[in-house]
């Protein structure tokens, strides 16, 4: 095999790994548009990166992150959630479209960041990913019990003593940095379909939170690695080839009745 | 208040006033609980039943007034409703074991815990799958778990059928009277929950009265505020029954009575 591919699936499986529990909790939390709308600031943050001359990755977790926690601090106010999520999307979306036309000089490979290129990653891509999949991992095995308590009803889990704003932005936080990893990987429009179709495709197969959780892990990573073959074979766009095989495994659970 | 009634004092409401939406939903009540003893809130729909006890719990801040909880107060509390979302998989088990310190939630205790409110067979179901009178018992399983000093049930029979609610009731009563834990809940039938009561407070926006149950009853405010008709009914309801039901519904002929 060559060592592109490896990379490929190297990182593939370390965003698929930090995906899958961090996309069981956006599935219970109903909070898919929220994963789409940081995933669309990213494309600002990868014009930024450019524009200051900084890794794009880290203008991405850095507007992702501000993007979350403007989110956060707005909650309950006089709009929607699904309002105020469309209005960040698309706003930065299309600051981030601006931001990109106008640097000129630079070749911006647009098609890259929308859509991944997963079979270009470089070995430094190769250990970032990794780093920031098991940071991600750490520190939401850290906050998992108190998260899944909130998740379960939010009232029982303040009288028994969470501190839910400071589970809650951590999560918020996770979420920033997963979105930055997975950009290379499967692109700014493809981003919230790697957290959310793995933990669809887990749930009938499922009885406990864990085990959902450890299935959507295993769809994940079978998904990355049928996307690259695909894309190998009949010369596919990787990204999009991945999140076809994440869809294409939804649709097969979709026939299993719930456990 | 008199230091005796002070030094097992839980829990306790002064004076609460909330606002909300410029709509008082609390004009300055005031409500204690004690060691032991069982205390239900009745009122109409809109009277601020679930605002005082949220105050009470810390869940929202009263505008002025005071909130006393005794200090290290274990509290179990038990929502109104638990509509898990069906997109999650859970066990009763792996329920139970959320609300403790992972110390706390072992395997017996567990066990122990359902068997101790009657739904030892379910441990294993899926949480969306058990009926509603399950489901309030594992509320309160869970609620127990953490060994408190006071349970806090908000309407601890809804959606639970006559039979059930009485059952349920008289396993409140159970409890308190094996564990000497304070209850404080809310309640709006009134029939079966007075016969399990030590005392009732009716809560109109501001308390109008509070007492033992067959007082209350015969209030002038609380008659006005429910009818002659159903205030007269509870008055006669504390009586004794020759048997009692499970949660199957088979029933148990235990010469079983009501105490106090």
């Amino acid at each position: 095999m060559d060592d592109f591919i490896i990379r490929a699936l190297l990182a593939g499986v370390g965003v698929a790994l930090a995906a899958a529990p961090l996309g069981a909790f956006i599935v219970w939390r109903k909070m898919a548009y929220f994963g789409g709308a940081i995933s669309h600031t990213s494309l600002l943050g990868v014009a930024l990166g450019f524009l200051l001359g900084i890794h794009p990755l880290i203008g991405v977790g850095v507007v992702c992150v501000v993007a979350a926690l403007m989110l956060l601090g707005h909650r309950g106010k006089h709009l929607g959630n699904d309002a105020l999520l469309g209005i960040i999307a698309h706003g930065a979306l299309a600051m981030g479209l601006i931001v990109a036309s106008s640097i000129s000089g630079i070749r911006v490979d647009l098609m890259a960041f929308l859509f991944g290129d997963i079979l270009s990653v470089s070995t430094e891509d190769v250990y970032f990913t990794w780093a920031g999949a098991i940071g991600v991992l750490a520190v939401l095995g850290f906050i998992y019990k108190p998260l899944l308590s909130i998740t379960v009803h939010r009232e029982l889990a303040v009288v028994e003593g969470v501190n839910i704003r400071l589970i809650e932005t951590a999560f918020v936080l996770l979420l920033a940095v997963a979105v930055a990893l997975s950009i290379k990987v499967v692109g700014v429009l493809l981003v919230a379909s790697m957290l959310i179709i793995p933990a669809a495709s887990a749930r009938s197969f499922s009885t406990t939170p864990e085990r959902m959780i450890f299935l959507a892990s295993v769809a994940g990573v079978v998904a990355v690695c049928l996307g690259v073959l695909a894309s190998l074979k009949l010369d596919w766009p990787a990204g999009p080839a991945i999140v076809a095989a994440a869809t294409l495994l939804y649709i097969i659970s979709a026939f299993k009745k719930p456990a | 208040m008199d230091n005796t009634i002070k030094h097992n004092l839980l829990l306790s409401a002064e004076g609460v006033k909330i606002t909300i939406n410029d709509n008082e939903i609390l004009q300055g009540a005031s409500l204690s609980v004690t060691e032991g003893e069982v205390v239900t809130v009745v009122g109409p729909n809109g009277a601020g039943k679930t605002t005082l006890i949220r105050a009470m719990l810390g869940l929202i801040h009263p505008d002025s007034g005071n909130i006393y909880r005794r200090p290290g107060l274990t509290v179990g509390y038990m929502p109104q409703k638990l509509s898990l979302d069906p997109t999650m998989p859970m066990t009763v088990n792996r329920f139970l074991e959320l609300g403790v310190p992972t110390a706390l939630a072992g395997h017996g205790r567990r066990k122990k815990t359902l068997e101790e409110v009657g739904i030892g067979h379910i441990a294993n179901s899926q949480m969306q799958n058990i009926s509603g009178g399950e489901m309030q018992r594992v509320m309160i399983a869970r609620a127990l778990l953490r060994d408190p000093d006071i349970l806090v049930l908000d309407e601890p029979v809804q959606g639970v059928d006559v039979t059930g609610q009485a059952e349920l009731y008289r396993l409140i009563r159970k409890i308190k009277n094996n564990r000497g834990v304070g209850v404080l809940m809310v309640s709006h039938d009134l029939h079966v929950v007075m016969a399990e009561t030590d005392r009732v407070i009716c809560l109109n926006r501001h308390v109008c009265c509070e007492g033992h149950p067959e007082a209350v009853s015969r209030h002038p405010e609380f008659v006005e505020m429910f009818g002659e008709q159903v205030a007269g009914s509870i008055a006669l309801y504390p009586h004794h029954h020759d048997h009692h039901h499970d949660v199957h519904g088979e029933i148990h002929t235990k010469g079983h009575s009501h105490d106090g």
